[in-house]
């Protein structure tokens, strides 16, 4: 299971990965005209580190049987997973234009019945844990080494399926699966600690029974770092709590609630290209 | 365990039978079929001694798993399980299953059409002294109405047995709802459960009581009295709810003029709410309603409960003498 040394060279490319992740996020957005727009860009550099380096997976066998699973349990983040796995392979990269359009498997939250490399259909939040665990329990029980990696955004945790799940993991020792929190802070009525105070994040799970690692979550070399410290790790499930601004890469929506379900107009996507373009 | 249901003791066929609860027959069925198919595991939420999936954790610990009191955690769980390639079921009440864990199940198992079955028990009002916060009359209308959802409702202990076999082969998700009071063994020796067939025991030529679950034995014993009395009553057990028997209820309706539907549920959109839409578009007759109408349950034993709500064989003969008056 140990992966190579990541040397500086992989660190650049994965970075630009990322930043070509922003770049077809914001452009499927802005030909949707409706979508979420802050919550897929905090999630990118997570996404690109994970699609492009740390999971092991085969876009040309997308039901590989010893893959490494991806729960988008913040399923309105569908931009970011339709980029990484346009970017991977599964798909014609030209499809990410039909986003949200009549017809489209790219729909507004993702499908598993109508999109190869999608697990697992979610939008309804606070259910993706429950179903990494699942998985994980399943992997365990046919001896495959595979691991299940879970994204939640942080106002997700305010749903009680979260906590059941959290326990689930713990009391069955789930140290085949990895949960990510995007704490972006933000949520789409304001700031999560106004709407429904959601802090210590880091010691709830700690609570749970979790092993939680505290990171920048924009930082590529503490992700991957992060990410091999879970693989590691026996025992118990892993929870990276990791630290996003909303938006990130764009400075016009970077920690702006209102660009969490907003798209950017045509005017906007020209600014932000030429920043990512920089 | 249930209490017997005394009035239900003389249905015609297989009196001689031990009733027997179709939670009970659940637990052996699961076991025989844990014996030969290794991708099955079983969930449960707390309740395995009640709904009698102890009976398989005993025997193959390694393939289940108790989420402990979280049914939302339940449903999530035992879809990954199916994404994982296992064949999982997934038990607890029919009132936490259906209702608490319904959004997990319409968002998570029914819009990926996962292979995930759920088999609740303790439906229906015969579930007794625990009162309407326990007596689950609103499942069936709650998973009918999911798309990709198949929906069985087994009469007795040996259909039950053959229902799970039939589930277990069949892909995609399903909902079987069964009791926790002993019932009469009802079907014939030779019967065979198919998803989706009705059997017909009596076809009528004045009234065709469609019924589901414990309800089928009321129907048989109600058939009777009115067969002494020169009324030709049918009886037909609508075991699978989706997707219904059109076929069957076709040839019921054209058979006779009135059409009797009998549940141990809400009249609302069960199984009374399944034939009145299908019949209405394509073959209307005066139809009639047997069941909760409207209401919660409430404390008692089982057959006081029948009684209270007008489930009984008498209820039934006196609604269908005065609607053929």
């Amino acid at each position: 299971m140990m992966r190579p040394e990541i040397t500086e060279a992989d660190l650049v490319s994965l970075k630009e990965k990322s930043r070509i992740l922003r770049i077809e996020i914001l452009k499927m957005l802005a030909e949707a005209g409706s979508g979420h727009t802050g919550g897929s860009l905090s999630a990118a550099d997570i996404v690109a580190a994970l699609y492009f380096s740390k999971m092991r997976h085969n876009p040309k066998d997308p039901k590989w049987k010893e893959r490494d699973r991806f729960i988008l349990s913040k399923g309105h983040a569908a931009p970011v997973l339709y980029a990484a796995l346009a970017l991977s392979g599964y798909f014609e990269k030209t499809l990410l234009k039909t986003l949200r359009k009549l017809g489209s498997p790219l729909q507004g939250h993702p499908c598993s019945k109508l999109l190869p490399g999608v697990e697992i259909s979610t939008g309804s939040l606070g259910q993706g844990l429950s179903i990494a665990n699942g998985i994980a329990l399943g992997l365990k029980m046919d001896g495959l080494n595979s691991r299940v990696y879970c994204l939640l955004g942080d106002g997700e945790i305010q749903e009680g399926q979260v906590w059941e799940a959290a326990m689930t993991a713990a009391h069955y020792k789930l140290d085949n699966l990895c949960a990510i929190i995007d704490n972006n802070g933000l949520q789409i009525d304001g700031h999560c600690c106004d709407v429904m105070y959601i802090e210590p994040i880091v010691k709830k799970w700690d609570a749970f029974g979790w092993h939680v690692i505290d990171i920048n979550g924009h930082d590529m070399e503490a992700i991957l770092a992060a990410l091999n410290e879970a693989e590691m790790l026996e025992g118990k499930p892993t929870m990276i709590v990791a630290r996003t601004v909303k938006g990130k890469g764009v400075s016009l929506f970077e920690g702006k609630v209102e660009y969490h379900g907003l798209a950017p107009s045509r005017d906007e996507l020209e600014i932000a290209l030429k920043e990512l373009e920089k | 365990m249930g209490e017997r249901l005394p009035q239900m003791n003389q249905a015609k066929g297989s009196s001689e039978k031990k009733p027997v609860a179709t939670r009970d027959a659940y637990g052996e069925a699961l076991l025989e079929l844990g014996r030969e198919r290794k991708e099955v595991v079983v969930l449960d939420a707390d309740l395995s001694g009640s709904t009698k999936t102890g009976k398989f954790a005993k025997a193959f610990p390694d393939r289940f798993y108790n989420l402990g009191i979280s049914e939302q955690d339940l449903i999530g769980t035992a879809s990954g399980l199916s994404l994982a390639g296992k064949l999982p079921f997934a038990s607890t009440f029919a009132v936490f299953e259906t209702g608490r864990a319904w959004e997990q199940i319409r968002q998570t198992i029914c819009y990926s059409n996962l292979n995930v079955k759920l088999v609740a028990t303790h439906s229906g009002i015969t579930v007794g002294e625990d009162g309407a916060s326990h007596q689950a009359i609103e499942d069936v209308t709650l998973m009918r109405v999911l798309p990709n959802m198949t929906v069985i409702v087994p009469s007795d202990g040996p259909e039950t047995r053959q229902v799970i076999r039939a589930v277990a082969d069949y892909r995609g998700p399903v909902y079987v709802r069964l009791g926790r009071a002993k019932v009469p063994a009802v079907m014939p020796e030779d019967y065979i459960f198919q998803i989706g067939k009705a059997h017909t025991f009596h076809l009528g030529k004045d009234v065709n009581i469609v019924a589901m679950g414990i309800m089928v034995s009321v129907a048989l014993e109600s058939a009777k009295i009115l067969t002494g009395e020169g009324i030709d009553a049918g009886v037909i057990n609508m075991s699978t709810i989706k997707p219904l028997d059109t076929e069957t209820l076709l040839l019921a309706s054209k058979a006779c003029g009135l059409i009797v539907t009998a549940e141990e549920h809400s009249v609302i959109g069960g199984l009374g709410g399944a034939v009145s839409e299908f019949l209405s578009e394509k073959n209307p007759r005066r139809l009639l309603r047997i069941g909760i109408k409207d209401n919660f349950g409430c404390s008692g034993t089982p057959k006081e409960l029948l009684k209270f709500y007008g489930l009984t064989a008498d209820d039934m003969v006196k609604t269908i003498k005065e609607a053929l008056a």
